[in-house]
Parts: structure tokens; sequence; C-alpha cells
């Protein structure tokens, strides 16, 4: 494990148990005992802190991939559709009056995330070429969020429409334990593929031919990528809603401390994601708002400035 | 081992951009592939590599190349494709070892010995190329000329069989250009085949052991230089009026 892994590694460390004692409710274990600290602890910010580990793990190391395998650095989990289509999928559960039956939830954002897999899946099996997929890809995030937007419309009452909004904005709040044995092994395993897919993601750095001819098959390459990125975004929509800009910020921050190897940049990712993540939710949740701020939100506000300001030094870089 | 095109078409769009080329190339053979813009060169190359979907057949020593598998292939062909550039901003050395990419766990080689292995052909490439003081310089700090040497440091650290190569010398200077054709003749002479799409006519008279020439997909002429390039091809084929002065080795184009 590289140097950078380690540094990452002991600042979840750091952070974790702070995260924990953070909240509406602080635990200092110095002060006075708080009632019931232990269940706090271990039914409501554990899990949640775990969860944002795994979330931000996923985003992270999905966003490294899918940078490396589209040659972008504008590149983001999202664009291959399968976080919208697993949004939508949970959004039907919310629309359908399914939320309150267990796993049901997950489940259905788990079906949405495989049926645009399936979608991408038959389309890599046509062709290699990259263009064409990434275009197929935003046709179906483009479906997927029209259909998300008709379920809003047509929903059948003002609570279902709010909370299908609410819920589209990504947020760890309220999570269990059964949201991490959701999460965690799809989550894992999909990192897992995508980091064997490193060698071939480093070929890509000479172009789409250079990697042919070093022995890359791309039809499976493709075939790799759609189901290790499937696997961590429907993991991680099904638990935490859509959470944007972390896939796309987190390899950009990560890249610069890396020899650049896109298969260097898959583990750094993960971990600097779940970092982030952590992080993140912890300010969430100690803000003094009237609610909680939503993480989604959050993200989204650090991630757009941060956006921009990479386009203008592209730019520059450009000219 | 031998490189022979059976009757290969290569089919873009409506038509054919390689019209059923058919030929027996050599190992130890320096091979240029020349002819006017568009002409179908560089198509023919990446078909010859195996890279492209064809009718008809490429075959590696007997073996068509359709049906090797991919690393297997990689190993045996090295490839630089036209105007190479890197995605990221790596090093030198990190892009010359993408080079070994094809060498990862192959069959019958022990981890440690492997990665001394991808370490030496990484250092002699860097060495060839004359790149060992910009190793650690990344890429987007490269003149065009260095890039073009990384590219093909790149290749030569793959140690393939066949070296293919789109180009190689069209972003360097003189010496470089000098230095680059010393180098791919070299390795022709251990026995390496070599095949390079040149646009220099005067580079393919002097230093190719043999000259494909192809005009609007066909190929027109494989044979010596001298008779590949003669007046009558240029003046066909190139639409030039020109002829050849000098001793062998040595030899200028003079248009008019």
């Amino acid at each position: 494990m590289s140097r950078l892994c380690i540094a990452l590694c002991a600042l979840i460390a750091i952070a974790l148990p702070f995260s924990l004692l953070m909240g509406r409710v602080w635990i200092a274990p110095w002060a006075e005992p708080v009632p019931h600290a232990a269940t706090i602890l271990m039914e409501l910010r554990l899990p949640r802190g775990i969860l944002a580990l795994i979330v931000g793990a996923g985003l992270g190391g999905a966003g490294a991939a899918m940078q490396g395998y589209l040659r972008n650095p504008l590149a983001d989990p999202g664009l291959f559709g399968i976080a919208p289509a697993a949004a939508f999928g949970a959004v039907m559960a919310l629309f359908l009056g399914l939320a309150a039956i267990p796993f049901a939830l997950p489940a259905f954002a788990l079906v949405g995330a495989g049926g645009a897999m399936a979608l991408l899946a038959l389309i890599a099996g046509r062709t290699g070429g990259i263009a064409l997929f990434t275009l197929a890809g935003l046709m179906i995030a483009s479906l997927a969020g029209t259909l998300t937007s008709l379920a809003i419309s047509l929903s059948p009452n003002p609570f279902a429409t709010s909370e299908i909004v609410t819920w589209l904005m990504g947020a760890l709040t309220d999570r269990s334990w059964s949201d991490v044995w959701i999460a965690a092994p799809l989550t894992l395993l999909g990192l897992a593929v995508l980091r064997r897919t490193g060698p071939a993601l480093d070929a890509l750095t000479l172009g789409e031919q250079a990697a042919l001819s070093l022995g890359v098959e791309a039809k499976r390459l493709q075939w790799w990528i759609v189901f290790g990125i499937g696997l961590v975004v429907g993991a991680g929509v099904a638990v935490a809603g859509i959470i944007g800009f972390v896939g796309l910020m987190v390899p950009h921050i990560v890249r610069p401390f890396t020899d650049r190897r896109p298969s260097h940049l898959v583990l750094p990712s993960a971990l600097a994601g779940a970092l982030l993540v952590l992080v993140a939710d912890t300010v969430c949740r100690v803000l003094p708002l009237a609610s909680e701020l939503r993480l989604g939100i959050a993200l989204s506000l650090l991630g757009a400035p941060f956006f921009l300001a990479l386009l203008l030094r592209l730019r520059k870089d450009l000219t | 081992m031998t490189l022979r095109a059976q009757n290969i078409s290569v089919r873009r769009g409506q038509g054919d951009v390689v019209k059923e080329a058919s030929f027996t190339l050599e190992a130890g053979c320096l091979t240029a592939i020349v002819g006017p813009n568009g002409a179908g060169k560089s198509s023919l190359l990446a078909a010859l590599a195996g890279l492209l979907p064809i009718t008809g057949a490429a075959l590696m020593g007997g073996r068509e190349i359709a049906g090797i598998p991919a690393r297997e292939r990689a190993r045996i062909i090295g490839f630089l494709p036209q105007q190479s550039d890197a995605a990221w901003d790596v090093s030198v050395q990190t892009l010359v070892e993408l080079g070994r990419l094809p060498w990862r766990s192959a069959p019958g080689r022990p981890a440690r010995a492997s990665r001394d292995e991808d370490r030496a052909a990484v250092r002699q490439a860097l060495g060839v190329m004359e790149l060992e003081e910009l190793a650690q310089r990344r890429v987007s700090h490269l003149s065009g000329g260095e890039r073009a040497r990384a590219m093909m440091a790149r290749v030569l650290a793959g140690e393939p069989q066949w070296i293919l190569a789109d180009e190689p010398l069209a972003s360097l200077d003189l010496a470089h250009q000098q230095r680059l054709t010393a180098q791919l003749r070299e390795e022709a002479e251990r026995g390496r085949g070599v095949v390079v799409v040149m646009h220099d006519l005067a580079a393919a008279m002097n230093h190719a052991d043999r000259v494909i020439v192809i005009d609007r997909g066909r190929v027109v002429a494989h044979d010596r230089p001298e008779a590949a390039l003669s007046a009558t091809y240029l003046r066909e084929v190139w639409q030039v009026e020109a002829h050849w002065t000098g001793e062998a080795g040595h030899r200028a184009l003079i248009l008019g």
C-alpha cells in the first residue's frame, strides 16, 4: 500500500471517532454521561458513519475508474445513467407507497441500477467503442431523469411528492445497520472489480487503438466497467440517494499525489471519498439549522464551485 | 516468423479503404509502407497489427492474428499509432512502463524475474531513445519530438518480435530521424520484423529493405526500393515528375 493510502487511512481513523461523538447530542467522554449514549453511538452514529465511509469510498473509487475509462477528467460515475436509473427505482417504491416495507426501497433502487446495467451491457456487447457507449449512457440517464419527473408529477398525494423530492436530495439521516449490510458487500465487490480493470485503464492512457495493441479487450473491459460501476453506484443510491460531485472532485484532489496512472488512483480515491463524505455528513449533522442540511445538497454546494474552478483551470491549460 | 496478408480488405463506411492486399513480409527486414494522403497506409498497418475488423486474413507465422489471444498478440506485435498522445500527465518513465503491460503475469514467468525483466527493458528502451535524463519529466513538459521518442520507447520496451509504427519519424528533427531510422534498422538486423508507414520517400529509398506502395486502397508495388519507387510509380501514384540522384543508400529525390 502506498504512503498516500496509509495517510488517508490514518485520517479516517482519526475522523471516525470524532464524527461519532458529534451531533445534535454531543457525547464527550470527559463530560457528564449522556443518557442512552451507548444506543446513540451503536445504533445511530456508528452505522451512519460506516455508511458514509462505504458510500464515499464507492463514489470516489468509481469516479477514478470512470475518468480513467473515458480518458476524461470531467467524467463522473453518474454519466452512464446507472445512478439516475437507481434513483428512479427508489422513486417508484415511494410512488407506489411501498417504502414502509423493509428493504423495498433499496431493492427497487438496485433493480433500477440493474436495468440500466443490462441496457448498457447490451450496447457494450455490440461495440467496444467508448464514444457511442457514453452517448448511450447519457440517453439512459436522461430517460431515467424524465421518468423520475413523471413520477413526481403524477404522484398520488403531496406527502408522496415531498417524500420523493426529499429522498432525491441524498442523505444518510436515520440509516441503520441493515443499510450497511446492503451497501457494504455490493460496494466492496464493485470496487474490487474496478481495481481489477486498472491495467486496462492504464493502457487507455495512450488512446483506444494503442490500448487495443497492448492487449486490452475493449468489449470485455466495457463489461467489467459496467458491472463494477453498477454495483458501486447502485448500492450507493439505494442507501443514500443521489450524492453528486464526490466522484468528480475526489480523483482530482488525489491525482497530483499519485504518479497519475489510473490504476494507482482507484484505491486512494476510494479512501479520500470515504473521508470526504464522512466529514461532510458530520458537518451536516452539527450545523445549527432548523432541520438537518441534506448531505447531497451540502456536497453539491461544495462541488459546484470546485467544478467551476476546475473548468477555469483546464481552460487556462488549453489556451 | 513471417507476416502475411491474404486478400485483406478493410471496410470503412461505404467503401473499402484497403482492397484485397496480399503480400508476405519477412522478419529481419525493414519494410516501408508509402503512398499519397488517404491511400490507406494507416488502415493497412492497423489491419496487419490485428486492430481492425478485416475480410481476408493476416497471418503471423502461419497463425491467423485475429485468433491469437489479445495479450499474446500484444507480446508479438508492438504497434505505434499515428500522433499518439497521453490522456494523463504521467512521467516519461511511467509512459514507457506502459509498454510492459502485455507481459503482466505472462504464462511461465515468475513474478520476481518478470519485475527485473520489466525494469531492464524499460531502462534499455529509455537509453536507446536517449530519454534517460527526461525519465522523470512529465509528458506535458516535453517537446513534440521528445514526446514522439517517448512513444517509440514505449513500443520498444514491450520487446515485440514485430514493430509496426505509423509515421514514427514525422515530428522528429533531422538528427533524431536519423537516429531512430538507424535504431529501426538495427532492430531489423537483430531479426525483428519492422514495418513503418513513411511519408519521406528518400528515407524509404535509402533505409528500407522492401517498400510497399499503396494507392487508393490497392497495393500497387511490393518490391526492393529501387523498383517500387521508380519514376514510373512516382508519376502514376504521386502524380509528380521526379527522378533519383546519388548512390545507393544516399539517394535524393529531384522533382521536375
